[in-house]
């Protein structure tokens, strides 16, 4: 019978679809297939991908991109058994956490000697190297200010004033390692007590905890907020689009991340990862992070991309990166108990 | 009571069948024997287990314990389709997508027989049940006469050596049942085949059945022919539940005596019941005399007619015993009757009870 | 009787036909299938609550960290709340329009029926975003709601344009199996309007009522995409979920508050079957259908109610698709095609639109048959109680999990080294197994009310007839089903389009989608092409839904004679 027919016609099809897809993994053949999980910005990933592979003819890129938690959830999720070959452009913290729990195969690319200190993992052999560091700055929406007669800040104690209640967002650190990253940069510039009381006072300006690290800087670019604390990068790139904001680097100094590249352990393309971590090492590499991120990890590229504030790398707080690992139990504990349990009624 | 012994060879054979339900008690030790091309009714009041005994014997809810032997075959444990009947259901089950030929020959195909072979068969079924036109259309497009018969020819296409029907007219209206019933009679005496129909009207099974099995509560109250479950109910629940009977409470007096309000009735020596004991007198309202009654007739008591209500055919009299103003009963006469005699209300009447039409039940 | 004696007998083993071992075989497949797609994923992220980060056995520590921290009840409370009034506001809403499809006469009623159903094939991205461009600090209506958008207010419309149809398909269904018969019964009783709805009408969707309100309640307190574009700080269990995985890589108390989560939903289903099952007895089937009369003064009424419900969602659609066709929200309000360009905003361009089209088309066939021939299977064979309840606690299982927990519960299972399925891993397979995973519930419930609505005994009938049961499931079942296996194929399809939670953990750089290229393009700030993108989603689930109507209406009206009278 007709349906009969139709249902078996059906299940072939659905046969047909899995099995091209599940083939659709195997189209490539002579080229060594990398597959490199990243949170990098999606305008990014072509060229990184074009330049790495005009240097590598016999190795194709892959890419795995989402946001930074979901890539590092995914990763460790994906502990025993993993599929990512290298991973190029994702938090050092996270490569920290990652090395931490024996998942990174360690090694020193060649020409990472050159890179500065501060951008490597200091172990023997290296565990990650950094690439460009972004930080939490502060995005200003000149527009909203002049609309409201709001002056520009200029220091975090300049948040705290009253004139700013309820205009300032930012991400929450327990949905966002920008937000950690923010936190701990404070905890960091003005000591515990400090800190804190300064992220009380601040507390009573903040309308909202938001759970990206862009979603600040966009806010404020498009008016919602008059300022929000996030990504430089994502404030400089929506600066570029046309939005009124200005990135402001708060004259106290502040937190900090970097982007960095390791190869993950259990790779079975180990010497194609390692050509990619070399290249990521190289000049090159870092002259094309320039054209993004305003710090890179080598000292010989001297970048400002448009739109990025200046200052930043003299302002970035000394952050001391095993600190904020081994601490960020317990600093979230206190964040969430401070101001996230309370959070609630103030949404109305 | 089942009459085990009175038939020499039988097609289907029931033994010591029960049914549970957790605690309940669906079906209690059933045994029953079913003659090669006859047409029994299980009839009784709905939640009897009529039904659930015919499914037991289908094979779609198996009894609980107890054997089935059809055609000297153990059937017992074995699934629906390893057993050989055909059936109809209260919805007649026809399959709404498929054109009436569709339905009929649907057990055909899967036999592997030849196309030609099926349509023929098809041909021969639908003129059988009296729908050659009908092939082509869809159920929905019958009405519910035609739906029935339709499931009827499908239920015989395979020729099934027993044909089980489960309420079959009971959605029908009061005309197309009445015709069906004679037209399924008609077609399973032409066919001979064996068939059990399930039903609670008492005027279908009287109608159509060679024999009757009455249940009440999962048990089966009598077995046999419709004269004598009419004439002889062998229990008050059978005298109660087919056809119209009144029961007058009374007491053994003798052997062959009943007392009630303190005046004897004779009626046939009672041996199971003990001298003394409370009991019910019963008669059929059409048994009760009143037309040329002789002098010396049994039974004879004065009464008076209290309520006359005409049913069209017969007016049903309520008559109340002149001697005792609480005992009452009710006769059926016939409207030649009751012009000859002037019946009317407040008339008073000799009446009698025929002593072989009395039965007589432990009260 | 004797019963005494029958009661030592022993009872009677009887044998199983080669159709019902068939469907035995089958229902054991099936559950083997379920416990692969649904319940050993789930257990191997739920299992993770016991352990600590290191994997080490911890017993209840982890829940009793989490029970002792005020926040779970801040979460706890808020999801209830939120769940709470958007059921309170949808359901008489839903109650309402669906009244108004099925007991008025409306004109262009298939355009107000079609209307209804636009929320559900829009990414729960596209009322964040339109909110945002109606009510946020630049939006056109900033100044009516009194108050921010984000937050409470927010989620709750939000809420409730994502759940209107749910109720509303749920509704209309409850209403229109009505009987005539007791609408003429109450008028020549001389009952008043008012009495006859009260005494008539709501008994009759009673059943229906207390469905869609458990769905909403359970899709509200599930989903955390609403919440995370515009819930701001209102915390919300299923944000919870989403900083301890996302936020701060905590698979253990990740799979705790999962947990949590789990038990309010799985409370509701309980309740709905409990209630389901006493409907069973409630249909008739020789109720005659209800066809309204026209009536001018309820007909103006409810013209104009669901005209303005219908100017709500087109509103919330028409903002999302004028944002996407803006150059720079709110400082440059030129309009551009550009934003349509989606290379310019994700590596992997229009190519997630394709993946995603093919994922909808797998998980909708795939689905289906599944769903269908599960439910069948579930429904048509005979005893086997314990394994058909294992079945229908797995089909259930689904709907009380949130997306983010069965992603990872994936990766944990299919990526596992001795798993000897892990080849379908980073596949297009998995994102189309997991889907159907996700949405199971749903094609399984409406499989199963299908297989209940037709005769209990073709399967008797075939019995006697010698006829394998699975011809007549062929031959007759899925014929005369074929609508509602069109239904789930469109829901399977529509949901595919739409999914985040779960997939976004188990794309592979060949499969990435359209509904997570829509969230990273929002999260990299173009919010104008991730509207762009959602109704580029928006448009192809209607044109595959307005299809479906056509197919009905002209196709499956020649194959469907046997329904006309």
């Amino acid at each position: 019978m007709t349906m009969m027919t139709t249902l078996r016609r059906a299940a072939t099809l659905g046969a047909v679809a899995l099995a091209t897809v599940g083939l659709a993994g195997e189209a490539w053949a002579q080229k060594t297939r990398l597959t490199v999980y990243t949170a990098i910005e999606n305008e990014q990933l072509e060229p990184f991908k074009k330049a790495f592979e005009a240097d590598n003819p016999n190795i194709e890129i892959a890419w795995v991109r989402d946001s930074t938690g979901v890539m590092t959830a995914k990763l460790i999720a994906e502990k025993d058994n993993p599929r990512a070959d290298v991973v190029w452009g994702l938090a050092a913290s996270s490569l920290g956490q990652m090395a931490s729990m024996g998942m990174i195969e360690p090694y020193t690319p060649a020409g990472s000697q050159r890179l500065k200190p501060i951008f490597k993992s200091g172990k023997n052999p290296e565990t990650w190297v950094g690439m460009d560091a972004f930080l939490a700055v502060v995005c200003f929406n000149t527009a909203e200010a002049d609309k409201n007669k709001k002056p520009k800040p200029a220091s975090w104690a300049d948040l705290v004033k009253p004139e700013y209640k309820d205009s300032i967002v930012m991400p929450n650190p327990a949905s966002s390692g920008t937000g950690y990253l923010t936190v701990a940069g404070w905890l960091t510039i003005m000591g515990e007590e400090a800190g804190w009381k300064f992220m009380d006072a601040l507390h009573q300006n903040v309308s909202q905890y938001l759970h990206s690290g862009s979603a600040p800087c966009v806010q404020a670019a498009k008016g919602e907020r008059l300022i929000g604390i996030g990504f430089d990068m994502r404030g400089a790139s929506e600066k570029t689009k046309g939005a009124p904001i200005d990135l402001i680097v708060p004259k106290e100094g502040l937190g900090w991340e970097m982007e960095a590249t390791a190869i993950v352990k259990g790779t079975k393309n180990l010497d194609a990862a390692k050509k990619l971590a070399d290249w990521s090492a190289s000049r090159k590499a870092n002259e094309l992070y320039g054209k993004y991120y305003a710090i890179v990890a080598d000292p010989e590229v001297k970048s400002m991309p448009a739109n990025y504030p200046a200052d930043g790398e003299r302002l970035m707080a000394k952050v001391d990166v095993d600190w904020m690992a081994k601490n960020r139990d317990r600093i979230l504990a206190e964040w969430t108990k401070r101001y996230d349990g309370k959070s609630a009624p103030k949404a109305r | 009571m089942n009459g085990a012994g009175e038939v020499p060879m039988s097609y289907l054979e029931v033994r010591n069948l029960s049914k549970r339900f957790g605690d309940f008690v669906a079906l209690g030790d059933i045994s029953l024997d079913i003659v090669e091309g006859e047409f029994v009714c299980f009839l009784g009041p709905s939640g009897c287990g009529k039904t659930t005994l015919l499914r037991a014997i289908a094979g779609l809810d198996p009894q609980t314990s107890g054997t089935i032997h059809q055609k000297g075959r153990d059937v017992s444990a074995l699934p629906p389709a390893q057993r050989d009947f055909g059936i109809v259901f209260q919805s007649y089950a026809l399959f709404p997508n498929l054109t009436v030929a569709d339905n009929v020959g649907y057990g055909l195909v899967s036999r592997r027989d030849k196309k030609a072979a099926i349509a023929a068969r098809v041909t021969e079924l639908l003129g059988l049940v009296g729908l050659l036109d009908s092939g082509a259309k869809y159920p929905a497009q019958l009405s519910g006469g035609q739906q029935q018969r339709v499931a009827l020819a499908r239920a015989l296409a395979t020729a099934p050596g027993l044909l089980l029907l489960d309420e079959p007219l009971s959605a029908l209206d009061a005309r197309v049942r009445v015709r069906l019933r004679h037209e399924i009679k008609a077609l399973q005496r032409r066919l001979g085949v064996t068939t059990i129909m399930v039903t609670h009207d008492q005027e279908e099974a009287l109608t159509m059945a060679d024999r009757i099995v009455v249940m009440n509560h999962g048990a089966i109250e009598q077995v046999g022919t419709p004269q004598e479950i009419y004439r002889r109910p062998a229990t008050a629940f059978v005298a109660d539940f087919v056809g119209s009977m009144n029961f007058l409470s009374g007491k053994l007096a003798a052997p062959d005596t009943v007392e009630i309000a303190g005046r004897a009735f004779r009626c046939a020596a009672q041996d199971g019941l003990a001298p003394g004991s409370a009991v019910r007198l019963c008669i059929r309202p059409e048994d009760v005399r009143v037309r040329d009654l002789p002098a010396d007739v049994a039974n004879r008591v004065a009464v008076e007619v209290t309520e006359l209500d005409f049913v069209g055919a017969f007016c049903r009299a309520t008559l109340k015993l002149r001697e005792a103003d609480d005992v009452a009963l009710t006769a059926d006469f016939s409207s030649n009757l009751i012009r000859d005699l002037g019946v009317e209300l407040g008339r008073k009447l000799d009446i009698a009870l025929p002593p072989d039409r009395l039965r007589v039940f432990a009260a | 009787m004797t019963l005494a004696v029958s009661d030592r007998r022993p009872p009677l083993r009887v044998g199983l036909s080669r159709d019902d071992l068939t469907m035995r075989l089958g229902v054991v497949l099936l559950a083997l299938v379920l416990l692969l797609i649904v319940g050993l994923p789930l257990w191997a992220l739920l299992a993770k609550g016991f352990e600590d980060r290191d994997g080490k056995f911890v017993w209840f520590a982890n829940y009793a960290a989490y029970f002792s921290t005020p926040a779970l009840f801040d979460s706890a409370l808020n999801s209830f709340k939120v769940a709470a009034v958007t059921t309170l506001v949808v359901v008489p809403l839903s109650f309402l329009y669906a009244y108004a499809l099925t007991r008025a006469v409306l004109p262009l009623r298939w355009l107000f029926q079609g209307i209804s159903l636009i929320p559900i094939f829009a990414p729960s991205l596209l009322p964040g975003l339109a909110l945002i461009y109606l009510f946020g600090n630049q939006g056109f209506f900033k100044g009516l709601l009194g108050g921010p958008i984000y937050g409470f207010d927010g989620i709750v419309i939000a809420q409730i344009f994502y759940c209107f149809p749910h109720a509303t398909l749920i509704l209309v269904t409850a209403l229109s199996t009505a009987d005539a018969r007791l609408y003429e019964a109450a008028d020549a009783l001389g009952a008043s309007k008012l009495r006859v709805f009260f005494t008539v009408t709501l008994p009759g969707a009673k059943y229906g009522l207390i469905s869609a309100a458990l769905v909403v309640f359970t899709l509200v307190i599930t989903d955390f995409g609403i919440a995370k574009v515009i819930g701001g700080n209102f915390n919300v269990l299923a944000t919870d979920v989403y900083k301890q995985v996302i936020g701060q890589q905590n698979f253990s108390m990740g799979a705790v508050v999962g947990m949590v989560l789990l038990a309010p939903a799985a409370l509701a289903f309980v309740v709905d079957r409990l209630v389901q099952r006493k409907q069973v007895a409630l249909l008739t089937a020789r109720a005659v259908p209800l066809v309204p009369k026209p009536k001018l003064g309820r007909d103006l009424f409810f013209t104009a109610f669901c005209s303005l419900v219908s100017v709500g969602i087109l509103a919330i659609l028409g903002m999302a698709a004028w944002g996407s066709l803006i150059k720079y929200w709110p400082y440059n309000l030129t309009l551009t095609l550009g934003n349509y360009e989606f290379t310019n905003f994700d590596a992997s361009g229009w190519d997630s639109y394709f993946n995603s089209l093919r994922m909808a088309l797998g998980a909708a066939i795939v689905g289906t048959a599944l769903t269908f021939v599960g439910a069948w299977l579930n429904e048509k064979t005979k005893g086997f109680g314990l394994m058909r309840g294992v079945v229908q606690f797995l089909a259930f299982l689904p709907m009380a999990v949130p997306g983010l927990v069965l992603g990872l519960g994936y990766i944990f299972f299919f990526n596992a080294p001795n798993n000897p399925l892990n080849f379908i891993y980073a596949t297009m397979a998995i994102l189309v197994v997991n889907t159907v995973a996700h949405f199971y519930t749903v094609g399984h419930l409406t499989a199963t009310t299908a297989l209940k609505q037709i005769d209990p005994e073709f399967e008797s009938v075939s019995a006697s007839l010698k006829v394998p049961i699975w011809r007549t499931f062929g031959r007759v079942t899925a014929p005369i089903c074929l609508p509602a296996i069109l239904d789930v194929a469109i829901y399977m399809f529509v949901n595919a389009m739409t999914t985040v939670s779960s997939v976004i953990f188990l794309y592979a750089p060949d499969t990435k989608l359209a509904s997570v290229a829509a969230v990273n393009i929002e999260e990299a700030g173009t919010t104008a092409a991730a509207a762009a993108l959602c109704i580029v989603i928006v448009i192809t689930s209607a044109a595959v839904k307005a299809l479906h109507v056509l197919a009905d209406r002209f196709l499956l009206g020649r194959l469907q004679a046997w329904r006309r009278r």
